[in-house]
């Protein structure tokens, strides 16, 4: 076999793999979309249904039965504004760690994970006391404020991680041609950076959309995300798991389609040909 | 014209004016009945335009924590909040609930005498029951009529392990009996409790020791272990209701011991395949008959120092009332009312029609009593519970070693000493004893 | 100047995160040496270490201390090794690569809650699970997961959760790689191996670092999955330390117990960063 013959087998082969694994790891997620469009009873049929006549009855309960919107909404604005937040605050200070790293850098970088180190459920009560002496219980703000402190330091060093792939010549070359900090970066840094941006937002968008352990403790009937939405739905009497997957669908469907069109963003990255 | 405009103007203003809402936020638990509860509350609104309703629906353990942490810490999040015969008990002897002052023609006197007794402490009422239920025996009749046995309206267990027995087929598809076997207070520990009130036992004696070295315990588990490893469908200690109801209704269960709501769900033929081949018997007793049937409501309740006592109380009161079953029984039939709190309900020919179950059902409450629920006296209140506040981290604790003993990961013994000493540990905490 | 630029620009966020972090503890502090049970507002006092004796004292206390280190160490393995994998093997482009990356991502965007009673429900359960059905397919009997591998199962679900996260940062390290430099490589001769071996994976020990780090913190206090799934049974079998310090606060209501408990916690994940740094974190600043 030719040499091209040989990386042509390898490069199906490694299609195929890369199919494989993926349709493998998304199989459950994909389980739970179809069951979303099943009756109860289909959904626990044995043997497993692939087949079946699409119902979008679930859909219309779960809609009519909560307000989708108003948790949609509270899981928008306390998603987005706690991850620009969190980006405002976390990229100046992974900025300057890694152009001005000192001999404390490390040292603050772990700190800001040991911040973390406490596991929510053993901070519940005094939290809860500061947000009812506070006025914030049942409150957007509260949760924005918890989850950009949440994952700030995650933000952190996942930026800091991003920018030190950055060879610091690019900028002294830059400030040695003239440009303000301001300009160094709109003009380079940032576009360099979008990759890292991109990827640190999602994240954090997904941890904070997916936050339930604040989301449920915090909130009553004003300020309840779509974490309380599937709470709803999670373990009553009777059969369920049609109506949750439908609510799930519901749930993370907008952040998944998010993350399709960010694909782009995700992968664009530091092109390195071109700067030398 | 323009002076009719004004005048319909000046009287929307007024009367706008004079009706400022009040805001009520009510907690419950997404069981069915509760959502037609929100579904139905559109008429109570309309009926009373100056009060509006928000609802935050969350699962049964969810919302307890959330209304528990919200009284304790007297947040005010809530202005109803949906809780059980567990912590009425306990949060009225408090004095965090608001006495409940019912009208004279809300009946008080209607209500099933358990229920009212459960919801009560020192004759004051301190939650409404919005749906009540005990346990009861559902069978699959096709199955025992083919074994050839009649069961008896008040079996005993040996007379179950025997149905079991000569019903099990695995091999068809169909186990001799399902039972609960999910860790948690209310889940396994339910049933488990009836079951060691059945053999003679008790959670705690009068000086609040706990009693899972006795005898009746040991029996009671050994017994249960037995007949679930060897009768039951694999998986059962991950088992709980809605686990089982599942399995039923795919006519894999010839025999379920549970909560009497679970009746409407196996009979109801949009869910059942099996929906016609049911039949009612009473808990099987062994040694007593005393706490063989666990007792549950779910019940509305006001926070004490509530500044919407008054609009409160017309929600409650309107939402377990006569008037309501009614509503509910026409709007989407008589088979999917709340029951189990109200003796008309009992005497209303056309729910009698609607639910098979329903003699067997009444029957189950009124010999349920949480007062005197074991053989030996006790000095908890609560049939398949103890109202006591440690009785949740005991119960899942004990719960695991169970669910674990079912597994047989552990043996009996090794699961009740682990049991004992857990419980023995928080009653010291607590100061229940030294 | 030089000196006061960044400590402008770090300011922010060490402030808040510093009062995010010290009034809890603070608090916690405070609780972890009083008596404070919601249930019980009457009774209160200094009770020393009375509380942190008795969560020690707890039968499950070792058991759920070597689970959850277990747990974390088990994940982290199993997630680095197959996200490296996943992303070596979605590095060069093939057909349809933007879908397979959209699929392989997806898992991570499904809330905890769902996960775990997906994989109860729909994959584990022994009768009606896609796995017993499979384990039927080929004659042998099913097995029950959740009851006879607790803590494994606790594994796969989480780390069913967390691999995309991983992949995800190891998809974006790969691609600042040096695409010359693996180029001329092969020109001398490098084959995959090799280039693998001096090339790949040391771009991508920081990367690694990451992962490893966040996932520690995240791995920790994972109590929601255990608790749709086993409870923390049978018996105590996948009771991990976070599921305990849960049964004091929101079981019990005992905010004091909780609170020494989450001092606990704090001391074990110090315990474990100090290890994990160790071993990565001289790859932090490279």
């Amino acid at each position: 076999m030719t040499q091209l013959q040989i990386n042509m087998a390898v490069q199906v082969l490694r299609t195929m793999l890369a199919w494989a694994t993926a349709l493998l790891l998304f199989f459950p997620l994909g389980w739970l979309v179809l069951t979303a469009f099943k009756t109860e009873l289909q959904a626990i049929s044995v043997p497993p249904l692939f087949f079946f006549k699409p119902t979008l009855e679930n859909f219309s309960i779960v809609q009519e039965r909560s307000d989708y919107m108003l948790y949609a909404q509270n899981s928008l604005i306390t998603s987005v504004a706690s991850t620009a937040l969190g980006l405002a605050l976390a990229f100046p200070a992974a900025y300057s760690m890694v152009f001005f790293s000192g001999k404390h850098t490390k040292d603050i970088l772990m700190w800001m994970l040991s911040t973390k180190m406490m596991p929510a459920v053993g901070a519940l009560v005094p939290i809860y006391v500061i947000a009812q002496v506070s006025g914030l219980l049942d409150s957007r703000t509260a949760l924005i404020i918890i989850f950009t402190l949440s994952n700030l330091p995650i933000m952190v060093w996942m930026l800091y991680s991003h920018l030190k792939e950055i060879p610091g010549e690019i900028l002294e070359a830059s400030r040695m041609d003239g440009a303000t900090l301001w300009q160094e970066f709109r003009l380079v840094l940032l576009p360099l950076t979008m990759g890292g941006l991109a990827s640190t937002g999602l994240l954090c968008l997904v941890l904070s959309w997916n936050e339930a352990f604040w989301s449920l403790n915090l909130t009553a009937a004003k300020a309840g995300t779509l974490a309380a939405l599937i709470a709803q739905y999670s373990s009553p009497e009777g059969l369920f798991w049609a109506k949750l997957s439908a609510a799930s669908f519901m749930a993370i469907g907008p952040i998944v389609v998010f993350g399709w069109f960010s694909q782009k963003q995700l992968v664009q990255g530091l092109t390195f040909g071109a700067v030398k | 014209m323009k002076l009719k405009a004004s005048l319909a103007l000046a009287f929307g203003l007024v009367t706008g004016m004079a009706h400022s809402a009040t805001e009520l936020v009510i907690a419950t638990v997404n069981n069915p009945h509760m959502i037609e509860m929100h579904r139905q509350s559109k008429s109570f609104e309309a009926a009373n335009p100056d009060i509006k309703l928000k609802w935050v629906t969350l699962e049964e353990g969810v919302l307890r924590q959330r209304v528990t942490n919200d009284i304790a810490t007297k947040g005010g999040q809530f202005d109803i909040m949906t809780i059980g015969m567990y912590e009425t008990p306990i949060w009225g002897k408090k004095g965090w609930l608001a006495e409940v002052k019912p009208t004279a023609e809300y009946d008080a006197d209607d209500l099933l005498p358990a229920m009212r007794n459960g919801l009560s402490v020192d004759g004051k009422l301190y939650a409404v029951p919005f749906y009540g239920e005990s346990s009861m025996l559902m069978y699959r009749k096709d199955l025992a009529d083919k074994a050839g046995i009649t069961v008896k309206e008040r079996p005993t267990w040996t007379e179950v392990k025997d149905l079991a027995v000569k019903i099990h087929d695995p091999k068809n598809g169909v186990y001799g009996i399902c039972l609960r076997g999910k860790p948690g207070w209310g889940d396994n520990m339910a049933f488990l409790s009836t079951l060691v009130n059945t053999f003679g036992g008790q959670w705690f004696d009068m000086n609040w020791k706990p009693q899972l070295d006795s005898k009746p315990w040991k029996d009671a588990i050994t017994f249960y272990v037995d007949l679930l490893k060897n009768y039951g469908p694999p998986g059962s200690s991950a088992n709980s209701f809605n686990e089982i109801l599942a399995l039923y209704n795919e006519g894999k269960c010839g025999m379920w011991i549970d909560a009497t709501i679970a009746a409407s769900l196996i009979t109801d033929p949009g869910q059942s395949k099996v929906a016609d081949k049911v039949a009612f018997a009473q808990a099987p007793t062994m040694v007593t008959p005393k706490g063989a049937n666990w007792l549950w409501a779910w019940s509305l309740a006001i926070p004490a120092g509530s500044q919407k006592v008054e609009a409160a109380q017309k929600f409650i009161l309107w939402a377990t009332s006569k008037e309501y079953i009614n509503q509910v029984g026409k709007d989407v039939g008589w088979g999917r009312v709340p029951t189990g709190t109200r003796k008309s309900t009992y005497a209303n020919a056309e729910f009698l029609k609607a639910a098979k179950f329903a003699t067997a059902e009444k029957l189950a409450i009124d010999t349920a009593n949480p007062n005197d629920s074991t053989l030996p006296k006790s000095p908890y209140v609560g049939v398949q519970f103890a109202a006591i506040p440690e009785f949740q981290s005991i119960g899942i604790a004990v719960g695991q070693q169970m669910s674990a003993a079912l597994a047989g990961k552990t043996s009996i013994d090794d699961a009740l000493k682990a049991g004992q000493v857990a419980a023995d540990r928080e009653m010291k905490k607590a100061g229940y004893y030294k | 100047m030089k000196r006061l630029l960044p400590r402008i620009l770090m300011a922010p966020s060490i402030i808040t995160l510093f009062l995010w972090m010290i009034v809890p503890l603070v608090m916690s502090i405070y609780f972890s040496v009083i008596h404070y049970n919601l249930m019980q507002p009457e009774r209160v006092g200094f009770v020393g270490l009375a509380n942190f004796e008795y969560f020690i004292t707890d039968p499950s206390f070792i058991t759920a201390t070597v689970n959850t280190l277990l747990l974390l160490g088990t994940v982290i393995v199993i997630t680095v090794v197959f996200g490296t994998m996943i992303a070596l093997l979605t590095d060069s482009p093939f057909p349809g690569r933007n879908i397979v990356r959209v699929l392989l991502i997806s898992p991570f965007f499904v809330m905890p809650t769902v996960n775990a009673l997906l994989w109860k429900n729909m994959m584990m359960h022994p009768i009606y699970g896609i796995l017993a059905q499979v384990w039927m397919f080929f004659g042998a009997t099913p097995v029950d997961w959740l009851t006879d591998w607790p803590l494994w199962s606790v594994i796969v679900i989480v780390s069913w959760q967390w691999l995309p996260f991983a992949t995800l940062i190891f998809v974006t390290s790969l691609q600042s790689m040096d695409r010359e430099q693996l180029e001329a490589s092969r020109m001398d001769g490098a084959n995959y191996l090799q280039q693998l071996r001096y090339l790949y994976l040391p771009h991508m020990a920081r990367s690694v670092a990451v992962v490893v780090m966040i996932e520690m913190i995240f791995l920790l206090s994972i109590f929601a999955e255990i608790y749709t799934t086993t409870g923390g049974g049978p018996g105590d079998a996948s009771t991990n330390m976070a599921f305990m310090i849960f049964k004091q606060a929101l079981l019990n209501f005992d905010a004091g117990v909780a609170s020494a408990g989450a001092l606990f916690a704090v001391v074990l994940a110090n315990i474990a960063a100090v290890f994990l740094i160790r071993m990565v974190g001289k790859n932090l600043d490279k």
